[in-house]
């Protein structure tokens, strides 16, 4: 009996140690942020990796998911006779909720995954060490251009995403379905709203690629230096990333269309 | 020197100010490592080399990049002037030829050189080498043996050498310190230490399988343990 309330005494102060580490890599990291502007190269470079290399993943799966919506919307919307709605029914999913959201999910699969392995790596291979006896700090030479870069590449996917997804709803909903192609696109102007839908689906987008890069950076600069270390601190990106995207939706869709 | 899990690489991450000590302090070129402020240990470390035993090379940069690293974060020297001093340095190590071949394309031999070039770009009063005859083959690992020696005079260098490979260290070190389980059991010129009437010191440059360093870990009684269920 005792030993159980060792474990879970000893797993809160490692949970609350952990915390403490993160936040203050949070801080350097943002600090760090003020190296980097005059140095552009490093955040073109990370921009293209984390970026402009999860451009497929995201454009395909944009694609197919407005698609879906297209199909799902069509058969609903049909029953009632709005079949017009189609267009202001996939663009507000796509930009209030699944453009976001999806997004960060790929991305953490895809970007953070990726981000926790290399750092992990590096730390394991003692290239952070080298570095830091050489007089450069990690932190601002290959955490903060990353950070940045994340936070940056994350609306951007988003947006993209989004696009994709409404030309992928009216591949299916004009293309295949007979929807009237001038209702698709005049419900879409004149119900999307820019503040309400555009502008908030932006800030849960910045939301989002804020928190995956942090997560991301600091699971591999924390990660135990041995493959399994590694390991693990990719899986824990990942499923962290997924809970603390998810839940944080739900937080900031109630403050943004709730009225809980 | 010592055997492994001794303490020296913990020791050499004391003197950089990586690691902090629980008592005892770290004076390297008279100021207190432990007590500078980060910026100033920063400083101090411009003027300190490390090679790691895994050459810590960065696998995103080629040759060439890696040894133009210090230089292009601590010089505000022009780009020709930074390729010069990157030929030079690469030149010494004997891999100028070498520059664009990226980390995963060398051997471990030319990896450490290449980490060596690197670690003497800033021109350091010191270099601190972490293990590096570990793993190399007889040709790398004489070739090491005679730059370390040729760097250490030419540059006048002072440098400090982490390893248990006796040949190796003894054939080019001025001074020799022999540690066991966090402490320094010998100390003197390879010669005196040959010499040296302590156990620890005598089963180390032996390599005797017991004496006061014992083979097998300390565990319960063999024959009980076998018996046991």
């Amino acid at each position: 009996m005792t030993h159980i309330f060792q474990q879970l005494g000893h797993a809160t102060l490692s949970s609350f140690a952990k915390l403490g580490r993160s936040s203050f890599f949070l801080l350097l990291t943002l600090t760090g942020i003020l190296s980097v502007i005059p140095r552009p190269r490093l955040l073109i470079k990370q921009l293209f990796s984390i970026g402009v290399l999860s451009f497929l993943i995201i454009t395909i799966s944009g694609l197919f998911i407005g698609m879906v919506l297209g199909l799902q919307g069509f058969n609903i919307l049909s029953d009632f006779g709005a079949e017009e709605a189609l267009g202001i029914m996939v663009a507000a999913s796509l930009v209030r909720e699944l453009g976001p959201v999806v997004t960060a999910l790929l991305f953490a699969g895809r970007a953070g995954s990726a981000l926790t392995a290399e750092i992990g790596l590096m730390k394991a291979t003692e290239q952070l060490s080298g570095m830091e006896m050489m007089a450069i700090d990690p932190i601002k030479r290959i955490i903060a251009p990353r950070f940045l870069a994340g936070f940056i590449a994350m609306p951007l996917l988003a947006a993209l995403f989004s696009s994709i997804g409404v030309i992928g709803g009216h591949i299916v909903g004009v293309g295949m379905l007979g929807v009237d192609d001038g209702s698709y696109w005049s419900q879409m102007q004149a119900n999307l709203d820019l503040y309400d839908d555009i502008f908030n689906g932006i800030i849960k987008s910045i939301v989002f690629g804020f928190i995956v890069s942090w997560i991301a950076l600091f699971e591999g600069y924390d990660a135990i230096p041995t493959s399994e270390g590694v390991s693990r601190a990719t899986t824990r990106t990942v499923v962290n990333s997924a809970f603390a995207i998810l839940g944080l939706d739900f937080i900031l869709t109630a403050l943004m269309f709730g009225d809980l | 020197m010592g055997p492994s899990g001794t303490g020296k690489t913990t020791l050499l991450k004391l003197i950089g100010g990586q690691l902090y000590p629980d008592q005892g302090t770290v004076i390297v070129d008279e100021q207190n490592v432990h007590r500078l402020k980060r910026s100033d240990l920063y400083t101090l470390r411009k003027r300190m080399g490390m090679l790691f035993q895994s050459g810590a090379l960065l696998t995103d940069l080629s040759v060439y990049d890696n040894v133009a690293l210090p230089l292009r974060e601590h010089t505000g020297l022009n780009e020709s002037m930074i390729r010069t001093l990157v030929l030079l340095k690469l030149h010494a190590v004997g891999l100028r030829g070498a520059k664009d071949l990226m980390p995963n394309e060398l051997s471990g031999g030319m990896a450490r050189r290449v980490a060596l070039a690197r670690a003497i770009a800033l021109d350091p009063m010191m270099i601190m080498y972490d293990e590096p005859f570990t793993g190399q083959d007889p040709i790398s690992l004489g070739t090491l043996v005679k730059m370390i020696k040729e760097l250490n005079n030419a540059l006048g260098l002072t440098s400090i050498i982490v390893s248990h490979d006796v040949e190796e260290t003894t054939s080019i070190a001025d001074y020799i310190y022999i540690l066991s389980e966090g402490s320094v059991v010998g100390q003197g010129t390879p010669e005196q230490i040959k010499n040296s009437d302590s156990e620890w010191v005598q089963q180390f440059m032996k390599g005797d399988a017991d004496g006061p360093v014992h083979f097998h870990y300390p565990a319960n009684d063999y024959h009980k343990d076998l018996l046991e269920i």
